[in-house]
């Protein structure tokens, strides 16, 4: 009991210090220079037409090459962290009917959607990240559903490699090309699509670097779903 | 002008730091973190919107000068990956604590008492 009002009384002191700190942060006011100068120019510096992923992949694409590879490290830790020799499913209860059945109507959808999310990442609100873990939830789904279904485990690691190594690749082109990396090819040197802004064949290597970042993240989070179902079995 | 995003993301923050003071069992402590973290991104977000503007998404005769800043929301895209990363990775260490020590109570945990 001590202990929770302790606790209480240490956030209500906290809480009266970020209160107090932030209440002078403008909320709700103007945007800033570089946002204004984002939002303007948008449109004709890279042929997207959602600001937000043309800040993410654009103007800081070099972030989100960061981004990629923090959640690589971590796939790759959690894989360490749960290595064993001997690990299998364990699970024993089958799913229902109903779940079994509409898992597998729906995975090719749930699997369609994500594709569409991570497509369509330059006109609607989106991108590799969503749609990448919009296709590990189909994988997640599978998993619940069937007692002895597991991913192709080779394979997505290999998947997942290339798909790393095509962002860094692209990056390269780019490098090439305009001299700068991740500099954006498509759009500025062969101008692909430019009467064609808000339409699908545009935004210049957006949709390219969202459909490697999308397979790139779907089978990261469905091997770290996988390694965290297997369990050590004793013999 | 103080929004009712910014009490809000300020309650968030509050309650995850509560769990992570208060509770015993690892799996909680983990939920409280991913609350704390909802907080600090909705506060991030709360700082880019602008009352009476549009979504960032150029099309459909919104104009420049219509839209909220893209900044923000561009880089809680960036908090909320890292985020699924280090939950993953906490999540696993939790899962190896509960093979070698059969209980996710921190009390029953060696080292960790507290």
């Amino acid at each position: 009991m001590l202990k929770r009002a302790l606790a209480i009384v240490a956030i209500l002191i906290i809480g009266y210090w970020l209160a107090q700190g932030l209440s002078q942060v403008p909320f709700g006011q103007d945007k800033m220079l570089v946002s204004k100068y984002y939002l303007d120019h948008v449109k004709e510096q890279t042929g997207a037409v959602n600001a937000v992923t043309a800040v993410v992949v654009n103007y800081r694409g070099f972030d989100t090459l960061g981004e990629v590879t923090v959640l690589f490290i971590a796939s790759t830790g959690v894989g360490a962290l749960l290595w064993r020799k001997k690990r299998k499913r364990t699970a024993k209860t089958k799913g229902s009917v109903v779940l079994t059945t509409g898992s597998k109507l729906l995975f090719p959808f749930i699997m369609l959607f994500g594709m569409y999310i991570f497509i369509h990442g330059h006109l609607t609100p989106g991108g590799g990240f969503p749609g990448g873990a919009t296709i590990a939830t189909a994988f997640l789904l599978m998993y619940m559903a069937f007692t002895i279904y597991e991913i192709p485990h080779k394979g997505f690691e290999v998947t997942e490699g290339f798909a790393g190594m095509g962002y860094v690749l692209v990056g390269l082109i780019g490098l090439a090309i305009g001299g700068y990396f991740l500099f954006d090819w498509i759009w500025q040197t062969w101008h692909l699509g430019t009467s064609n802004i808000g339409r699908l064949v545009s935004g210049g290597f957006i949709p390219v670097i969202y459909t490697i970042i999308g397979i790139k993240v779907g089978t990261e989070l469905s091997g770290i779903i996988d390694n965290m179902l297997k369990e050590e079995v004793k013999e | 002008m103080i929004s009712a995003y910014y009490f809000g993301a300020i309650a968030l923050i509050l309650i995850g730091l509560y769990t992570v003071l208060v509770k015993k069992n690892l799996l909680k402590i983990l939920v409280g973190l991913s609350i704390m973290e909802t907080g600090v991104n909705l506060l991030l977000i709360s700082i880019g919107y602008v009352s009476g503007k549009s979504a960032p998404i150029l099309s459909e005769g919104i104009t420049p000068s219509q839209a909220v800043d893209p900044i923000p929301q561009a880089l809680v895209l960036t908090a909320i990956v890292i985020g699924v990363a280090t939950t993953a990775m906490a999540l696993s260490v939790a899962i190896i604590l509960y093979e070698k020590y059969g209980t996710l109570n921190i009390e029953e945990i060696r080292r960790l008492r507290g």
